[in-house]
Formats: structure tokens, sequence, C-alpha cells
């Protein structure tokens, strides 16, 4: 067993640095101070010191955050609704409605993209931010659903009933014992969508319009126009940023 | 659940839900495959003929590669996470709680970072003057750069490398769950260490498997952005011909009969899966 054990390790430890390898790599050539080679010459802050000074950048992160704030909030105070009537309502298991709720997290994100560009763009609604953050609020109210469930389905009805029983209404038990209970699972939930709202691309792509350019399509643009240690420096910060977020969901869900 | 307090909260909790997902995710879904019943027009609009002929062209030769290619790196991309991440898997849920957890964080952690980043990093290694041409360059392995990017080869590692956490987080929930007792029985029964494996832990963790390879297949299937950025105009997949039809060639009903017929395939191959509570753990 003991002997089995190591080679496995072995692979693991392997598998573990290809994960982290190319990452690592990016980190280290964002601080080159070479413009061109991927050799290092030295090491600098200056590729961080452009990216301050872009003030394109700055309107992609407030764009970001902004898309990513509403999207999550939304997403949050229908999903509160929604998982709450699914876990505690009588409702028995709805394959159509369980399938709605799962579909737009399984279907490649491309299909999301195209159907709503056909969509936004056939009902004559000018794409832009508006129709980003929908395209959001898409994605990551099924997944606020999905986490609120599973958290709901830990929490014993028995508290809300003996809140019943004590003459609550309903309203005052959810207020006073179902959302404190579920406080962990929003705060982890929200910051899960949040990250992937930041993060989405291809969603994007399909749903953006003038004015209304991500972080992560600035990101792509910058590729496209070519290969600067400025993007390493950008992905540094990205990846640093969604480490933070998802750390956080973490702790929090923990809770 | 039938006696909870809660039991009889008003379907207006899921209205909300229901009218924004059926807004912007049923509607469009369907608007989508009517559109794919008519015809592009001349200059690229929709002309609303009632056909199957953007169905019929899919048959065409002319695409037979592309579906191709996109089968097969989808499958290698599978099976390929399935054999790496297995053993990754099988040490994270043997290790003791602490250990596993720090495993898990490690896991999870590329998972939520950033995908364009994470393909960027192939760029930056791949490249003609990237990372590893520079590398072996400069040991004098090699005297002129090797083209390793915009090729099959490449998108193959960048689909490996995007969707092999989500293989592996599924094949830890599932053999976290066998117990050890079940090794330790066989070992006993002097089974040697691969027979244990392939006999006893394989079969045991099949749930994880399946609910790991679908997890992979569905997405490295109808990618976008890995064979868009590594693959170049040559190794065109599945998702990069949608956007191809939907913004270069705008050819709407025929990009929309390819993303309908795409999304049948992952409704019949997925939805039964993903519906099992045991899916999710």
């Amino acid at each position: 067993m003991h002997r089995r054990y190591r080679w496995l390790t072995g692979i693991s430890a392997g598998t573990l640095v290809f994960l982290y390898g190319p990452i690592v790599v990016i980190l280290i050539f964002s601080f080159n101070a070479s413009k061109i080679s991927a050799v290092w010459e030295g090491g600098t802050f200056y590729w961080y010191r452009q990216l301050a000074e872009n003030h394109a950048l700055w309107l992609a992160t407030s764009n970001s955050l902004i898309i990513g704030g509403i999207s999550t909030l939304v997403s949050l105070a229908l999903g509160i609704g929604a998982a709450v009537y699914m876990e505690r309502g009588r409702a028995s298991s709805q394959p159509l409605l369980e399938g709605i709720l799962l579909l737009p997290l399984v279907i490649p994100e491309v299909m999301l993209g195209v159907a709503l560009l056909l969509f936004f763009v056939m009902i004559e609604w000018p794409l832009g931010l508006a129709t980003v953050t929908i395209g959001h609020c898409v994605f990551n109210l099924p997944l606020v659903i999905m986490v609120l469930r599973a958290r709901l389905r830990k929490i014993d009805p028995v508290w809300e009933d003996a809140a019943r029983d004590l003459g609550a209404t309903p309203w005052q038990a959810f207020v006073h014992i179902t959302f404190p209970l579920l406080r962990p699972a929003l705060l982890g939930a929200g910051l899960m969508a949040f990250t992937l709202s930041l993060d989405d691309f291809v969603v994007t792509f399909f749903t953006t319009g003038p004015g209304a350019t991500t972080l992560p399509l600035k990101v792509f643009s910058m590729m496209r126009t070519g290969i600067t240690p400025e993007i390493n420096a950008l992905s540094a910060l990205l990846v640093t940023v969604s480490m933070l977020l998802i750390g956080l969901s973490l702790v929090f869900q923990r809770k | 659940m039938m006696n909870s307090s809660l039991a009889r909260h008003p379907s207006f909790l899921l209205l909300p839900t229901l009218l924004l997902l059926g807004v912007f995710f049923c509607i469009p879904v369907l608007l989508m495959f009517g559109v794919s019943l008519a015809s592009r027009g001349l200059y690229g609009g929709i002309e609303w003929t009632l056909n199957f002929e953007n169905y019929l062209r899919l048959a065409d030769p002319l695409y037979w590669n592309i579906y191709g290619r996109s089968l097969f790196l989808a499958g290698a991309t599978t099976v390929v996470c399935l054999a790496v991440g297995f053993p990754l898997a099988y040490v994270m849920a043997r290790s003791s709680p602490r250990m596993q957890n720090i495993l898990l964080l490690l896991v999870m952690i590329p998972f939520w970072t950033n995908f364009l980043v994470r393909t960027y990093a192939w760029i930056f290694l791949l490249r003609t003057e990237g990372f590893f041409n520079s590398v072996l360059m400069h040991l004098r392995i090699l005297d002129a750069p090797l083209d390793l990017l915009y090729t099959n080869g490449a998108v193959f590692i960048g689909l490996v490398y995007g969707y092999l956490p989500f293989m592996i987080l599924p094949l830890y929930v599932a053999i976290e769950r066998i117990s050890p007792s079940f090794e330790e029985a066989a070992l006993d029964l002097y089974a040697s260490g691969l027979s244990v494996f392939w006999h006893v832990v394989i079969p045991l963790a099949r749930p994880g498997i399946v609910a790991g390879c679908i997890l992979v297949f569905i997405p490295s299937v109808g990618a976008f952005i890995t064979p868009h950025l590594l693959g170049g105009g040559q190794s065109m997949m599945l998702g990069t011909l949608i956007q191809h039809e939907f913004l270069v060639v705008r050819d709407w009903p025929f990009g929309s009969a390819i993303s309908f017929v795409l999304m049948l395939l992952v409704v019949v191959v997925g939805i039964p899966m993903f519906t099992r509570r045991k899916f999710w753990g």
C-alpha cells in the first residue's frame, strides 16, 4: 500500500506543477525588464506602472465592477426566493424547472452568448452595459440558486417549525431564523458569482456594445495587438484578485 | 419537509427567477431554433422562410473535419484529464484531513482563475518568441524556434489545462466516499496494488468518473476561447465555427442550426446525469 502511494504522490506532484507552472511563469515575467523576449533581463515594476496609467483599463475595471456588482446582487435577491421556494415549498420535484435552472450552467458558453446576441438584436435592444449585465445574471442566478439550495438542505427545517409554533409569521420565521442561518452561504455564493462575472469572457464578448468593455475584453484586445509584458502584469493582477475572492468565499462557506 | 412552516410559501418567490430565465434564456433559445429554420438574406439579414436547409447543410463534407477535430480533441482531452486527474484525486482523498483541505484549495484556485488568463499563459509559453523556444534556444538545444502555437497540439494542451480541475473535483468527491477498508480487504486477499486499483477503486469511483468525463467533454467540445486563441484559423472547432458564422460570415440561421444541434446533444447526454442529486455530491 505504502509504496503504491508514493509513486501516486509523485504523479500528483507533477500534475500540480502542470497546473501552476504556467501561472507562475506569467507572474515572474510580469517583472521582466525586457519588452520583447521571454528571456529574463532584470526585474522592474515598470509594467505595473504602465497599467496604472492606462485610462482605458481603469474604465474597463469600473465596467467590470458595475456589471459584477449588479448581476451578483440581482442573482442573490432572486435566488434566495427561488431556493427557499424549491427546498421549503411543498412543490415536488419539477423536471422542467430543474432543467431550466441547470441548462445555463452546463451548455457551452458560446451558445448562451449567441442566443442572447440574437435575442437582443432582434428586439432591437442596443448592446451595452445593460445587455452584458443581463447575460451575467443568466449564468449567475442558477449558480447562486444551486449553492443556496445545497445549504438549505443542510439546515434542519425544525428551527423554522419551532418559530412558527411559537407564533411567528412565515416572514418572521424567515427573517429571524432562515436568513441568519443562510448568511454564510449567501456571502459565499455572492463572491462566487462576482468572481465568475469578473472573469467572464465569452458571454460578454457576444453581448457587449460600445462603451461596455470589461477587463477580460480589454485583456483580449491587448493580446490581439501584441504580446507585451503589460499583459503579463495585468494577468498577474487578475489571478491575484480571483484567488483573494475565492479564498474569502471558501472562508464564508465553511462557517 | 412537507411539514415545514414554510411549506405554503407562495410561488411569488419563484416568479422573478422564472421571469428572468424565461425572458432571457428560454425565449432566446427558442428564438435561436426559429432562426435556424429561416434562411440568410442577401445582405446577411434573416429571411423568414420555413425550411430545414440549414440542418441539411450540417451534413456538408466541408464541415466534417471541424466535427471530427472537435470530437477528437474533446475525447482526447477527457481521456487525458481522467488519466492525469485520477492519481491526484486519489491522493487527495486518502490524505489527512488537513492535507485534504490544502490540496482541495490548490485544485480550486485554477478552477476559479480567469480562463482567458490561463489560456494566455500558454500563448506566452508556446509562441515563436515564447518561453519554451527562448529557453530551448538559450540552452542551444534548438537552432531555430519550433512552431508550437496555432496547432492542434496547442489547442489540446490548452483544453487539458483549462478543464483538468473539472475532472479532479468530482473524482475526489467520489473516491473520498469509498471506505479504505475495501482496498485493505483486497490487499489482505493478496490482490496486487494494480488490481486493487482496477477491480476495487475504479468500479466504486464510477459515478465520479462519469461526472468528471461529462464535465470535461461538454465544455471542450463547444470550447471557444481555447481554439480561438491557441488554434488560429487552421484549427477550427464547433465553438469557433459558431462564432465564425455569427460574427464573420453573418449567416445567423446556419450558426443557429449548429448551436441548436450542439445544445440538443448536451441536453440528451448531460441532463439525465446532472439532475441526479448524487451527481453534485
